[in-house]
C-alpha cells in the first residue's frame, strides 16, 4: 500500500488536486477548429474536381460560415489566455517545437486565405453582392484567378489545422490520456465528420446530402477503429497509461464518454444513416445533430480528463 | 463597582465594539503607516537584505535570535541570527512565517472593556487610561476584600516577567504558566529527583553527538523544537540509531532503526523491562553506576521481575526486539540518550515514567557524558535592582495542604481548582491576569475553567490575538507583536553562554502597545511607580547591558552576544561531578521520594484501556503551528489550516470512515468536538487514534482558524493527576465517531 | 553553460516545511499558491512501514517540455546556470507549460503570468544559496552545479544511492533525492 500526501497544504487554483486550467473555451475552440478545418477540406476538394453546383451547399455556401465560427473560436481562445494583452506575442515569434505556436501561426495564414475562399464564393451565393471599393473588386478577380492554388493551400492548411488541434493535446506527456499519436488523425476525422453534418444541416438537395451522409459514415467508422486503437495502444503501453485509460474503462469517464460520445455521437447516429440508405426510416437532420454533439463531447471529454490523469496518481 | 452581571458570558462578536473598532482601525491605520515607512527607510532596501533589525522569535519558546528584514518599507522575511547557537541561522518554518503575526489582520486593536449594554454583554472600545483605572480599581477593591494574593497570573511568554514583576510588587506570588504542571513538569520534578537537576529549555540532550537516541513519545521533527531538530538531523544523518517508541509511525520514527508500536499508556513497563536487561546482562556503565549513583542494588532487586516476557503482552512489544534495543543503546553508551521528552503529562505517573527514563540515562552513564546531557552554560546578566517586594501572607499552596509535595512550581490547574469555592475552602483566587495563553485550549478539563471564570471578579487577558480567553475577559488588553517592541534580554542555558535582544522592526500597529509599557502603565496606576525606576525600555536594556560591559546599540547591531566566560560540558572535559540530591549522588533510589511516602523506583500499574468502540485519543504538533497561537497566522494557516484525525485502516473500515471525510468526535463523557477530517492511515496503531492540539478555534474572530478542524483539550474532560507534584495527565481520554452533519 | 541542480537529503529532511515558508516570504508568493512543497511517500503495511519525505519543486529539467511547447519562448532556459525560468513579460497565460509538467509544478500568478520556482536565481546570482537551501534546519538540502565534478551536489550523488521523481516521464529532472 503506498500513502501519497502532499503535508504543506498545496491547494492551488486551478491545479490542486488535478488541472482545471482548461474550461469550456478550450474544447470549444478545438471544436469548432475541427469542424473549420473539415468544412474547408470538403469545399476546395469539391471545388477542385468541379463539383461546385452539385455540391452547392459543401463548396459554396458552408465557407461562408468559416470567418464567423473561427472568430468565435478564436475568442474562446482568447478568453482562455490568462494574459491578454499579451496575445501579440504569438505573432512576434516562431516556435518549431511548440504545437500551440504551429497552431496560432496556422491560424493566422487560415483565417484570411478562408475570408478570401469566403468572399470568392459570396458573389456565387448572393448574386447582389458588390464591393464597396474598386481595389477590392481588382482583388478579388486577382484571387479568383489564381483560385486553384488557393484550394490547394486550404486543403493543406485545413489538414494541418484539423490535426493540430489533436496535437496541441497529444503533445503533452504529461497528460497520457492526452499523450497518444492517435489524437491528431481521431480529431482530424471526427473534424471532417462535424463538417459533413454541418453541411447535411445546410443543404437543400437530397442528393447532396446522402452524398455526405455517406461520406460520414466512413468517416464514422474511421473514428471508431481510432478510439478502439487508441485503447489498445493505451493498454499496451506503460502502467501510467494503463492507469490513465482505466478513467475510461470502469473509471469517471466511463459513461459519458461510452454514452455520449461513442452511443450517441458515432453508434446511434451511424446506424440512422445505414437505416435511412435501406430505406428504412425517414430521412431526417436527426443523425447530422447527433454528430455534432457527439463531436462537441469528444472534446469537453478528452480535455477534462486529460487534465485529471498524471503520472502522480 | 459590584459586579454588573452575574455571569460572564462569552462575547463572540462584540456588537458594540466592533463598530467602533472598525472605525478606530482606519485611525489607527492612518497614523501608523508613516511610522512604519520611516523606520524601514532607514534601512535601505537591497536584494540580500537592507539593514535588518533583530529579534527573538515569540512564536514558541525556543527564541531564536533572528533578523527581520524590510523592503520598501514592507515586511519581507524573518532570517535566523548565524552567530546564534541556539538556532545557527536557521529558523523553523513558525520562526520564518513570523511575519505573519505582524500581518494578521484579525488581531486585536485597542483595549476592550466589557459593559452591560441593553442588557447584553458587550466589548466597549475604551482608551488605555480607561482601562487601566478599571483594572486597577478592580485589584484595589480584591486586595481590601481577600488580601493581593488573591490575584494570579497565568503568564506565557517573554513579556510576562514585567508582568510577573507587577504582582509581585503588588503582594502576590501565584504566578503560574501552563507549561509546568500541563507540559514538562513531571519530567522536571523526576531529573530533579534523580540528578538533582532539570532538564531546563532548552534540553541539555547532546544530541548532535549522540550515536543513539532514544524517543518515547516524542516526535521531534514534528515538534519542531529549532537547534533539538537540527541536531536530531545531524545524528541521523552521521548514522545515529534512533529507536522510536510510538504508537503512531512519527516523521521520526520513520528515521528510526526500530519503531516500537507499543501500547499506550504501557511506557514505564517497557523502561522497566529495558533495565532489567541492561542490568541482567550486565550492560551497564559499571564504573559511573559504581562512582556516582545511590542505590543500584535496590534497583536490582526490584526489576528482577520485569523480564521482557513480563513485558510483552502489556507493551506488545516482542521479546527479542526488547532486549535487541536495549543491546543497541548499551553498544552506544554513553552517547545514548533516552530522551527525556517534552509534553510529559500524559496517564498520571508521569514523574515514575521519567524518572525510569532517568534511571535508563543514569545506568547507561550518559548524564554528564558527550552525547548524553551536557552541562549547560547560562549567561549571567545583573537583574535590575529594584525595590523589596511586599511579602506574600499565602500562596497558592496554602489551597492544597499535603498533597502535591514536590510540585516546585504553581500549578496553572491548580489555581484554576483554587478559584472554585468549595464549602471546605473559602475561595482563594478573586482575580486572574491572563498574558498570552489561552487558557481555554491549554488547560484540561474545559469545564473546570469555565466554572472557575464565573467566579472570578476579575479577568484581565493581556494578548496579540482574540481568543477564547478574551472572549471571557473584563478588560482585554492589546499587546503588540514581538516584532514591534523590545522586550528583556534573552539568556537561555545552552553549550555557551549567549544573550539576545529583541528590537521592534516596525512601530506597533493599530493602538496595540508593547508588554512592558502595559505593565508599566498598570503599575504606575496602581500606585506602584516605585518599582518602575526606569521610564522607557531603553533605560532599562541599557543599565543591564551595561553591567556586562555591552550597549544598547551594540546589541542593535549584532542581535547576539556571545560570553567567554565558562565551564566544560562533560564531565571527561573536566566538569565537576555535582548532584543535589539528598544522597549527593544520581538516586536510582530516591530518597525524598520514599521520605513523601512515593515509590522510590518506579513501577508499573496498569492504567484503563479504552472500551469497545472507542479509541484513546493522543496529540501531537505539527511542525508548521505553535498550539493556538498560529493557527490564524496568514502564512501559516496556508501551509496548515485544519488538523486531521488520524485512524488506522481497519478501525476506519470497521466504522465505515472514508479517508477525507468529516466526522465529529465525542467521549466518554459524552463531549463533542467540532467536525474533522479524517486520515485513513496504516501509520497508527488500532487503539488509539491521533491529531495535532491547537485547532478547532471557536472564536469567530479568528477568521482563519474559526471551527477549522477539531480542539483535542475540549475532549480531555478528565485527567489523572500525578500525585507527586500535580501535572494533569491528559492520555486518558476515549474518542468515537460519529457522522458530522 | 553550467548545469545547477539540487540534492535533497531525504534521510535529514523532516518535512517541516520552512522550505516552504522560506519561499513564499523571499519571494513574496501569492496567497494560495506555493512554489515548493512537501510529500509524504508512505509504503507498506503496519507495522512494516517505510516513508520517504521530500522538499518538491519545479525539477529544471534538462529536457524541459514546459519550454519546449511554449509558444511565445517566455519559458527559456537561462544559459548561464541551466534553470528553468518564466519571462514574464512574454507569457501569454495560455497555460500550455502548466499542462506540460508532469510535476504540476507551475501556477498562475494572479496578475496573468505563469510562476514557478526560480531556484531563487536573484539570490543565487548574488552568490547565495536559494532560500529553501539556506534555511532548512536540517541541512538535507544541497545546491549547485551538476556539471562541475567537485560540486558538493555532484560528490553527494556519486557517493550516494539516489533519485529523481519521474524520470520515465523523459524529462531529466535535476533534483536528486538521496535515499
Amino acid at each position: 500500500m503506498q500513502e501519497l500526501t502532499i503535508t504543506s497544504g498545496r491547494h492551488m487554483h486551478h491545479i490542486d488536486p488535478h488541472l482545471t486550467i482548461w474550461g469550456w473555451e478550450i474544447p470549444v475552440y478545438l471544436f469548432l477548429g475541427g469542424l473549420v478545418a473539415g468544412i474547408l477540406f470538403f469545399s476546395a476538394v469539391y471545388f477542385l474536381r468541379g463539383k461546385s453546383d452539385e455540391m452547392r451547399t459543401t463548396v459554396r455556401v458552408a465557407p461562408l460560415f468559416v470567418p464567423f465560427l473561427l472568430a468565435t473560436g478564436l475568442f474562446a481562445l482568447f478568453l482562455d489566455l490568462e494574459y491578454k494583452i499579451h496575445l501579440f506575442r504569438f505573432y512576434t515569434v516562431i516556435r518549431l517545437q511548440s504545437p500551440m505556436s504551429w497552431g496560432s501561426w496556422t491560424l493566422g495564414i487560415i483565417f484570411p486565405l478562408s475570408t478570401l475562399w469566403a468572399l470568392m464564393h459570396a458573389e456565387s451565393v448572393f448574386p447582389n453582392w458588390r464591393y464597396p471599393y474598386k481595389w477590392m473588386e481588382q482583388a478579388m478577380n486577382f484571387v479568383k484567378k489564381y483560385a486553384k492554388i488557393l484550394a490547394w493551400l486550404l486543403i493543406y492548411y485545413a489538414a494541418i489545422l484539423g490535426i493540430y488541434t489533436g496535437i496541441l493535446l497529444s503533445a503533452f506527456n504529461a497528460r497520457p490520456i492526452w499523450n497518444t499519436a492517435i489524437l491528431g488523425p481521431l480529431f482530424l476525422v471526427s473534424g471532417f465528420s462535424t463538417a459533413l453534418a454541418f453541411n447535411m444541416i445546410l443543404s437543400k438537395t437530397k442528393e447532396e446530402r446522402h452524398k455526405l451522409g455517406k461520406i460520414d459514415l466512413m468517416a464514422i467508422g474511421t473514428e471508431l477503429f481510432l478510439i478502439i486503437h487508441m485503447f489498445m495502444g493505451f493498454l499496451a503501453s506503460t502502467e501510467i497509461h494503463v492507469e490513465a485509460a482505466q478513467l475510461f474503462l470502469g473509471g469517471p469517464y466511463t459513461a459519458p464518454f461510452w454514452i455520449f460520445v461513442v452511443g450517441v455521437g458515432l453508434l446511434i447516429p451511424a446506424l440512422i444513416e445505414v437505416l435511412d440508405g435501406m430505406h428504412k426510416v425517414k430521412s431526417t437532420l436527426v443523425p447530422a445533430f447527433l454528430v455534432l454533439f457527439g463531436g462537441l463531447m469528444l472534446r469537453f471529454i478528452i480535455v477534462d480528463a486529460g487534465q485529471f490523469s498524471s503520472w502522480i496518481f | 463597582m459590584g459586579k454588573a452581571f452575574t455571569r460572564r458570558d462569552f462575547i463572540k462578536i462584540s456588537g458594540l465594539g466592533l463598530g467602533a473598532l472598525s472605525l478606530g482601525a482606519g485611525f489607527y491605520n492612518k497614523s501608523s503607516v508613516p511610522q512604519i515607512k520611516q523606520i524601514a527607510q532607514q534601512a535601505g532596501a537591497s536584494i540580500s537584505g537592507n539593514t535588518p533589525t533583530p529579534t527573538v522569535c515569540e512564536i514558541c519558546f525556543w527564541q531564536c535570535a533572528g533578523w527581520v528584514h524590510t523592503k520598501n518599507g514592507e515586511p519581507w522575511k524573518i532570517t535566523g541570527n548565524e552567530t546564534d547557537p541556539n538556532c545557527n541561522g536557521r529558523l523553523c518554518p513558525r520562526g520564518t512565517g513570523g511575519t505573519g503575526a505582524y500581518l494578521d489582520e484579525d488581531r486585536l486593536r485597542t483595549p476592550l472593556i466589557r459593559k452591560v449594554v441593553d442588557g447584553k454583554q458587550t466589548f466597549v472600545e475604551a482608551d488605555w487610561d480607561e482601562a487601566f483605572t478599571f483594572i486597577a480599581d478592580k485589584m484595589h477593591k480584591i486586595a481590601k476584600e481577600h488580601g493581593p494574593e488573591c490575584i494570579a497570573l497565568f503568564s506565557h511568554g517573554s513579556g510576562g516577567g514585567f508582568f510577573k514583576h507587577v504582582l509581585r510588587a503588588f503582594g502576590s506570588n501565584n504566578i503560574t504558566a501552563p507549561s509546568y504542571a500541563q507540559c514538562r513538569g513531571p519530567r522536571e520534578e523526576a531529573y530533579l529527583l534523580t540528578f538533582g537537576e532539570g532538564v531546563g529549555s532548552p534540553e541539555r540532550t547532546d544530541l548532535r553527538d549522540a550515536k543513539c537516541i532514544v524517543l518515547i513519545g516524542s516526535h521531534l521533527g514534528e515538534n519542531m523544537h529549532n537547534t533539538q531538530v537540527q541536531e536530531f538531523a545531524d545524528a541521523v544523518g552521521q548514522g545515529a540509531t534512533v529507536i522510536t517508541v510510538d504508537p503512531r509511525y512519527s516523521t521520526a520514527a520513520s528515521k528510526s532503526k526500530y519503531w516500537l508500536p507499543i501500547r499506550p499508556g504501557t511506557d514505564i513497563a517497557l523502561l522497566l523491562s529495558w533495565i532489567h536487561v541492561i542490568i541482567e546482562e550486565k550492560l551497564y556503565d559499571e564504573e559511573y553506576v559504581e562512582k556516582y549513583t545511590h542505590g543500584f542494588e535496590e534497583l536490582k532487586n526490584e526489576v528482577k521481575q520485569y523480564t521482557p516476557e513480563w513485558a510483552y503482552p502489556i507493551t506488545t512489544i516482542k521479546p527479542h526486539v526488547i532486549r535487541e534495543t536495549a543491546r543497541e543503546m548499551a553498544r552506544h553508551r554513553p552517547s545514548t540518550i533516552i530522551h527525556p521528552g517534552r509534553h510529559v503529562t500524559w496517564y498520571g505517573d508521569d514523574t515514575q515514567r521519567s524518572r525510569a527514563g532517568a534511571i535508563l540515562n543514569a545506568l547507561l552513564g550518559s548524564w554528564g557524558r558527550r552525547g548524553g546531557f551536557y552541562y549547560a552554560n547560562k549567561a549571567s546578566v545583573p537583574k535590575y535592582h529594584y525595590e523589596k517586594y511586599p511579602k506574600p501572607k499565602k500562596t497558592w499552596r496554602d489551597a492544597f495542604p499535603d498533597v502535591y509535595p514536590l510540585a516546585n512550581l504553581a500549578l496553572a490547574n491548580g489555581i484554576c481548582d483554587a478559584t472554585i469555592p468549595t464549602a471546605k475552602r473559602d475561595c482563594s483566587f478573586k482575580g486572574w491576569l491572563v498574558y498570552g495563553t489561552n487558557l481555554i485550549h491549554t488547560l484540561p478539563e474545559q469545564k473546570k475553567t469555565l466554572e472557575a471564570i464565573q467566579n472570578l471578579d476579575l479577568l484581565v487577558a493581556v494578548d496579540l490575538m482574540p481568543s477564547e480567553i478574551t472572549g471571557y475577559a473584563d478588560v482585554v488588553l492589546p499587546e503588540c507583536s514581538y516584532l514591534e517592541r523590545y522586550d528583556d534580554l534573552r539568556e537561555l542555558p545552552g553549550r555557551v553562554p549567549t544573550i539576545a535582544l529583541r528590537a521592534p522592526a516596525f512601530e506597533p500597529k493599530y493602538n496595540s502597545k508593547p508588554g512592558w509599557w502595559i505593565a508599566r502603565e498598570l503599575a504606575v496606576k496602581l500606585g506602584l511607580e516605585k518599582y518602575f525606576p526606569w521610564k522607557t525600555i531603553e533605560e532599562y536594556l541599557e543599565t543591564r547591558l551595561n553591567g556586562v560591559g555591552l550597549t544598547l546599540e551594540e546589541m542593535r547591531k549584532k542581535g547576539v552576544h556571545e560570553f567567554e566566560d565558562r565551564h566544560p560540558l562533560y564531565f571527561e572535559e573536566g566538569m565537576e561531578p555535582q548532584f543535589d540530591t539528598p544522597s549527593g549522588k544520581i538516586e536510582l533510589w530516591s530518597n525524598l521520594l520514599a521520605n513523601y511516602g512515593f515509590d522510590p523506583i518506579p513501577r508499573y500499574t496498569a492504567h484503563e484501556q479504552p472500551p469497545e468502540g472507542y479509541y484513546r485519543l493522543i496529540y501531537g504538533r505539527a511542525p508548521t503551528h505553535t498550539f493556538a497561537r498560529t493557527t490564524n497566522n496568514p502564512i501559516l494557516t496556508e501551509l496548515k489550516s485544519e488538523n486531521e484525525v488520524w485512524v488506522n485502516k481497519n478501525v476506519a473500515r470497521l466504522h465505515g470512515l472514508n479517508n477525507g471525510q468529516y466526522v465529529v468526535l465525542t467521549n466518554q463523557d459524552g463531549e463533542r468536538s467540532t467536525k474533522i477530517k479524517v486520515k485513513v492511515t496504516e501509520r497508527i496503531r488500532h487503539d488509539c487514534v491521533y491529531m495535532v492540539h491547537g485547532f478547532g478555534h471557536t472564536d469567530k474572530r479568528l477568521r482563519k482558524g474559526y471551527l477549522r478542524g477539531a480542539d483535542d483539550t475540549k475532549l480531555i474532560s478528565r485527567v489523572k493527576v500525578d500525585p507527586i507534584m500535580g501535572g494533569t495527565g491528559m492520555r486518558v481520554n476515549f474518542v468515537t465517531f460519529e457522522p458530522a452533519v | 553553460m553550467a548545469r545547477y541542480g539540487m540534492v535533497i537529503d531525504t534521510k535529514r529532511c523532516v518535512g517541516c516545511a520552512d522550505c516552504v515558508v522560506a519561499c513564499k516570504t523571499e519571494n513574496n508568493v501569492p496567497d494560495g499558491y506555493c512554489r515548493d512543497w512537501i510529500v509524504e511517500d508512505v509504503r507498506g503495511n503496519y507495522p512494516e512501514l517505510h516513508m520517504e519525505i521530500r522538499s518538491e519543486r519545479c525539477n529544471h529539467c534538462e529536457n524541459a517540455p514546459c519550454v519546449r511547447c511554449c509558444p511565445t519562448g517566455a519559458s527559456y532556459t537561462d544559459e548561464d546556470y541551466g534553470v528553468v525560468l518564466v519571462d514574464h513579460d512574454l507569457c501569454t497565460g495560455c497555460k500550455a507549460c502548466i499542462a506540460s509538467c508532469p510535476y504540476d509544478a507551475r501556477y498562475v500568478h494572479p496578475e496573468g503570468y505563469v510562476d514557478k520556482c526560480t531556484f531563487c536565481m536573484h539570490r543565487v546570482r548574488e552568490g547565495l544559496q536559494p532560500a529553501c537551501v539556506e534555511v532548512c534546519p536540517t541541512k538535507c538540502m544541497h545546491f549547485g552545479d551538476l556539471d562541475d565534478p567537485h560540486s558538493e551536489v555532484s560528490k553527494l550523488i556519486r557517493s550516494r544511492p539516489n533519485h529523481a521523481l519521474i524520470p520515465e516521464a523523459g524529462t531529466k529532472p535535476k533534483i536528486y533525492y538521496l535515499l
